[in-house]
């Protein structure tokens, strides 16, 4: 076979493959991704005013989509992305082997940090801290405002790209920042009970430079029952 | 010494479309702002005061002190940056020594491009692309934040920003794009020769 005939014979191969596409069988199952984008649990617009329908867009269909796909191309090299969670993975670095670590570090904090972000705002449920958590959060920071100012403190303080975290470690609330996509679980071994994404692809399209009117905001959109639900699962 | 805020060398209208008028005054009127005033306030009554801003660099990174890396570190950034760019920037032709290092050193024009384009898009979260020369060597990196060059032994003869704030509001999450506009459109070699010579 010369290679004009090799050509077409893998054009008809192609071709076959096509078909077998169209029915949905065999391969087809096999070379479905591991890693999906979650879909938002709300409207694009739904977090009008305090997050803007643009931001939401880009953010969530741009930046989060990107790591899904490079996700997507790290599983051959390190096919534990497909067996175990991302928190089991993110929990213990140390494991991952050193040539895929720092991709996976980004790509996948950078999903499991989108996930967690889209899931804990919402247009509706509690306003406000209640029960257990909100006597955790009086008894460490004093009250609601002082432990919004400091969590308003490491979102401002974190130069450059990551996160701020309400988080929980030793059975401990605590507060910092991380950098880039790294999550609670990485370096500070803590679970979080909110977290703020600084970015700036986060705030810039209508905040600008302004990232402390950019948390402000975004305190109205934090669905607290949510944030409750985290700190029972960190605490047990 | 505290530092000042350089103005812009054209105005702020002058490199769209490729870098708009809103972007420019936003990172030249309030990042680059920001930079100077919490560099200011980060050297005060300290030994850092009677230095130069590149002895100032240098001494930070290797003390470890976060706020002046971070401030002083993107104070000179983008002193640089508002310079390494113009209206009617960019094009193949390069002026005669840099041509000469680029050819030795980075295989020819398209490669170093290509590499330096890619040392902007795989830089993770906000940070800088650079051409430097090190060791008589001229060479393509990239760091992150505030950092550059001068701090890893390197003097830098152009950089880019790729902070999300010098491009997201005219290119989105497109940073490919913006790096190759940038490069193609708005580069001005002859400052880059200029810092070239100084080295």
């Amino acid at each position: 076979m010369n290679r004009r005939q090799t050509l077409k014979f893998l054009a008809g191969a192609a071709a076959f493959a096509g078909t077998a596409t169209t029915i949905g069988r065999g391969a087809v199952a096999q070379a479905k991704p591991v890693f999906s984008l979650p879909p938002l649990g709300y409207p694009y617009e739904a977090l009008e005013p305090h997050i803007d329908t643009a931001t939401m867009n880009f953010h969530h269909k741009n930046h989060h989509n990107a790591f899904i796909t490079n996700l997507n191309g790290l599983v051959e090299k390190y096919p534990d992305l497909a067996t175990k969670t991302p928190e089991q993975i993110v929990s213990n670095l140390a494991a991952v082997p050193e040539a895929v670590r720092t991709p996976v570090r980004n790509n996948l904090g950078g999903h499991w940090n989108h996930t967690y972000f889209w899931e804990l705002m919402t247009p509706g449920g509690a306003k406000a801290p209640a029960g257990d958590l909100k006597s955790a959060i009086d008894g460490t920071f004093g009250d609601f405002d002082k432990m919004r100012a400091a969590v308003k403190q490491a979102a401002l303080t974190r130069f450059g790209s990551g996160w701020a975290w309400l988080a929980v470690k030793d059975k401990k609330l605590m507060i910092f920042n991380t950098p880039y996509q790294d999550t609670p679980h990485m370096d500070n071994a803590a679970m979080p009970v909110v977290g703020i994404d600084v970015w700036e692809h986060a705030y810039y399209l209508k905040h600008q430079y302004r990232r402390g009117d950019y948390v402000d905001a975004w305190w109205n959109t934090v669905n607290w029952d949510k944030a409750a639900a985290n700190f029972k699962k960190a605490m047990a | 010494m505290s530092f000042k805020l350089p103005p812009l060398p054209y105005a702020y209208d002058a490199l769209a479309p490729y870098m708009s008028k809103e972007t420019l005054e936003f990172h030249h009127d309030k990042h680059h702002q920001a930079y100077v005033d919490n560099g200011s306030k980060a050297i005060a009554g300290t030994p850092y005061e009677s230095l130069s801003l590149e002895e100032i660099c240098k001494k930070a990174f290797t003390e470890k002190n976060a706020p002046i890396i971070n401030n002083a570190g993107q104070h000179y950034n983008h002193i640089h940056f508002w310079q390494w760019m113009k209206k009617g920037g960019g094009g193949k032709k390069l002026p005669a020594k840099l041509q000469g290092m680029v050819d030795r050193d980075l295989g020819g024009y398209d490669k170093m491009r290509a590499d330096f384009v890619n040392a902007g898009v795989t830089q993770f979260g906000s940070g800088w692309a650079w051409l430097a020369v090190k060791d008589g060597k001229l060479q393509v990196g990239k760091t992150p934040n505030g950092e550059n060059p001068l701090m890893h032994g390197a003097k830098p003869i152009l950089g880019v920003d790729v902070w999300e704030h010098s491009y997201y509001i005219d290119y989105r999450n497109a940073r490919p794009k913006y790096l190759e506009a940038w490069f193609d459109n708005l580069v001005n070699w002859e400052y880059v020769e200029a810092m070239l010579e100084k080295v």
